[in-house]
């Protein structure tokens, strides 16, 4: 039998490995009931006890949401999503304000083990003292479990270099003008249908300000999860590095399986002032759907961050593997000069999942630079979609983007497609987009078996191979992760 | 021993191997000459496990194992080698890893403890040292950007550190000049010993003189038409195929 053939049947077989990361935690929830409105926010703004001015965002936010459609230009499919059949606020019940990790829940503290948290964040998760911990960077976790933050760790050490790294509803209390001052100012209200659906329900999230010049003395990382049946999860965060200043935030994301479709709605905001440097990772890795389709996270989120200073840069990394549909552009809006703006993505699709994704980059400053590697990964009935706009405005002399789309296909179901929108207003800009597209070939396959690799580890090096240039971007942590992820999802996918 | 009784095979339903029967005893070094289209490549494939080719009849036993039934990275893990004739470029995957993964993945199945990143190193840089290539062969993707010389030394080098039982080197020497075509024969030769034989797939006599081998094979139209010892290959380059061919007919 030819290989092709062999290569889809073991495409098609790869689902039965099953979704590694899912179960569900039994702990009790305060659910709001289901269905969106008026009463709904005011509900949520209410439990978490928010200020009156937050209170009239959102409701700003919903009513331009109400206005506005759902978004079908991307190329994905879905059944009509019913908003009014969603909880819109699921708190695990807790004694208010946990002091320390032994008052949280054990439950809470065994999910996050089996999400696999790298031992060093486990043992911290666990309680055990940072100072005690070998080895290596220390990782801030503030651990996002659906709506709530429960656990916070590493806070005085920050405390000390003055970095805030907290969640948002916390830093609605404590930071009030920090965050006022700069909530939706990145990602308007009305920026998008799903972001003005976030801005009116939006539950927790990460807050981080680094002050001027100084240098975050850790890697930040959150983990979301989605844990109760039919609840939408509408995660916000808020990252502003002041000048000078420096910060690595990484997220990671796993779901446990589901029946139903679940909607994941984020925003992430980012500032950065003169000087400062942001760099944004995400793995994720939400519950893809069964073989047929079936369940499966629907993520639409937008992120985007301001480059306000003069040469402050943005770096996007994003290794996507999850989610029945991805809808997601992690954009720079390169106001400062010289701003540099960088996104670098690895999107993998398999069986039914579809993923429209891509970045913008919006070039205002003099001189400013944007970097886009895009590497995208088809198996089984998938469809990968790289979609990117890259903007010169008038006043951006000088401006320069280099763009390269790489595609991968495996097997001959798939489909990959990029589309690339360049918009140059100003005749000194330079922009560069390359593209290339290719499969994995029976030699290379017949090569790395000659050599004694059984075939699903050639396909596992010949994809990390391909994907090398993004994997090298991410920080050392997560990279041996994603490594890992991109075998799992497409474990079997050649046979 | 490489024993290979009556062994036929096709491609596209258009049959290539016509009843090739050959032993390859165990120490012995064996060349296998023949004009283009009679097989050469084809028996490589077949003895390697490629799954272009279906074997229509035959048998061919490697130490005692079936390598017909097996798949190619078993063969591998018992010790079969083959040098491709076109090795394949693999875009970000860097020499030193992966070759370090499949000396382990055939260490694992052989039930050998594995080598870790400095064991490893320490044994890939003595024998890049060994064979006279130059240092950054392992660190360069594999096979990436480098001329048609080079890959054809990396296929030595790669056989030097993954030391097969068997080496099957696929016209390993067109396209080289002299000095590369020493590093090739150098690390065949330094292989040679009782636990290692060779089958050596050339059009010419060239590479022979550096590789002496114990037996030469001629090759055509899918049988093997004449055996006999390294003075064949002079005969055949006096001759030519054509002449030995008529002969045989």
């Amino acid at each position: 039998m030819p290989v092709g053939t062999e290569t889809l049947d073991t495409v098609q077989s790869v689902t039965q490995s099953g979704y590694k990361w899912g179960w569900e935690t039994d702990i009790e929830m305060d659910l709001a009931p289901k269905g969106l409105n008026e009463g709904t926010i005011r509900l949520i703004s209410s439990r978490k006890q928010e200020p009156e001015w937050l209170l009239a965002w959102r409701l700003k936010a919903y009513a331009a949401w109400q206005q506005m459609q759902e978004p079908h230009w991307a190329r994905v499919d879905h059944p009509p999503i019913d908003y009014q059949d969603l909880h819109y606020y699921a708190a695990p019940k807790q004694k208010p304000g946990p002091k320390s990790l032994d008052e949280v829940d054990p439950e809470l503290l065994t999910t996050y083990e089996k999400l696999g948290s790298p031992l060093e964040e486990r043992a911290i998760l666990a309680g055990v003292d940072p100072a005690s911990i070998e080895g290596g960077s220390q990782i801030a976790v503030d651990a996002v479990f659906d709506s709530v933050s429960v656990a916070t760790t590493f806070r005085e050490t920050l405390k000390k270099a003055g970095v805030i790294f907290c969640p948002i509803s916390e830093a609605v209390r404590d930071h009030p003008e920090l965050v006022q001052q700069y909530l939706g100012s990145v990602v308007p209200v009305s920026d998008n249908f799903f972001a003005a659906l976030n801005s009116a329900v939006f539950t927790d999230g990460s807050f981080v300000y680094i002050p001027k010049g100084v240098r975050c003395p850790m890697e930040l990382s959150t983990y979301f999860r989605i844990n109760a049946r039919s609840t939408g999860q509408f995660e916000r965060t808020l990252i502003i590095a002041d000048a000078g200043s420096y910060v690595s935030y990484l997220e990671g994301c796993t779901a446990p399986m589901r029946d139903e479709n679940q909607l994941h709605a984020a925003v992430v905001e980012l500032v950065a002032f003169d000087d400062a440097q942001i760099k944004y990772s995400t793995v994720q890795n939400w519950y893809p759907g069964d073989a047929e389709g079936r369940g499966g996270i629907y993520n639409f989120v937008t992120k985007r961050g301001a480059c306000r200073g003069a040469r402050s840069k943005i770096s996007w990394t994003q290794v996507e593997t999850g989610s029945a549909i991805t809808w997601k552009y992690p954009s720079c809006v390169l106001q400062g000069d010289d701003s540099v703006g960088e996104f670098y993505s690895v999107a993998v699709t398999n069986n039914c999942q579809q993923a429209d994704t891509g970045t913008k980059m919006i070039h205002i400053g003099k001189r400013t630079k944007s970097t886009i590697i895009s590497k995208g990964i088809s198996a089984g009935r998938s469809n990968n979609t790289y979609r990117g706009l890259v903007r010169v405005l008038p006043k951006a002399s000088g401006a320069r983007n280099h763009t390269q789309c790489d595609s991968l296909l495996i097997g001959d179901c798939c489909g990959a497609h990029t589309v690339p929108y360049i918009e140059s207003r100003n005749p000194t800009a330079k922009v560069e987009h390359e593209a290339t597209t290719s499969k994995i070939a029976d030699d290379q396959l017949f090569y790395c078996r000659q050599r004694g690799l059984s075939e699903e580890d050639a396909v596992g090096l010949i994809v990390n191979g391909f994907c090398r240039d993004v994997l090298k971007e991410l920080p050392m942590e997560f990279a041996v992760e994603a490594q890992k992820l991109l075998a799992v999802s497409l474990e079997g996918s050649v046979g | 021993m490489l024993e290979i009784r009556g062994l036929s095979a096709a491609i596209d339903d258009k049959p290539i191997l016509q009843g090739i029967d050959l032993t390859v005893p165990q120490g012995e070094v064996h060349a296998i000459m023949g004009p283009n289209g009679s097989g050469k490549s084809t028996l490589a494939y077949v003895l390697s496990g490629r799954d272009d080719y279906a074997v229509t009849g035959g048998t061919a036993t490697f130490n005692g194992h079936d390598l017909l039934a097996m798949e190619p990275e078993e063969r591998a893990a018992a010790g079969v080698f083959l040098a491709f004739q076109y090795p394949v470029e693999l875009p970000g995957v860097g020499n030193a890893s992966f070759l370090r993964t499949a000396l382990n993945a055939q260490r694992r199945s052989r039930g050998e403890s594995e080598l870790d990143a400095v064991q490893f190193l320490k044994l890939a840089r003595a024998e890049t040292k060994r064979l006279a290539m130059p240092d950054d062969m392992l660190r360069r993707n594999v096979n990436v950007g480098f001329s048609g010389g080079e890959k054809k030394r990396n296929e030595v080098l790669q056989m030097a550190i993954l030391r097969p039982k068997l080496a099957i080197l696929d016209e390993t020497d067109s396209g080289l000049d002299i000095d590369a075509l020493k590093i090739v024969a150098r690390g065949v030769n330094e292989l040679r010993g009782p636990e290692f034989s060779a089958l050596v797939i050339t059009h010419y006599q060239r590479l022979l003189d550096h590789i002496v081998p114990d037996r030469v094979h001629v090759l055509a139209g899918g049988r093997i038409i004449r055996s006999g010892g390294p003075e064949l290959a002079h005969e055949l380059e006096a001759k030519g195929y054509a002449e030995m061919v008529a002969e045989a007919a």
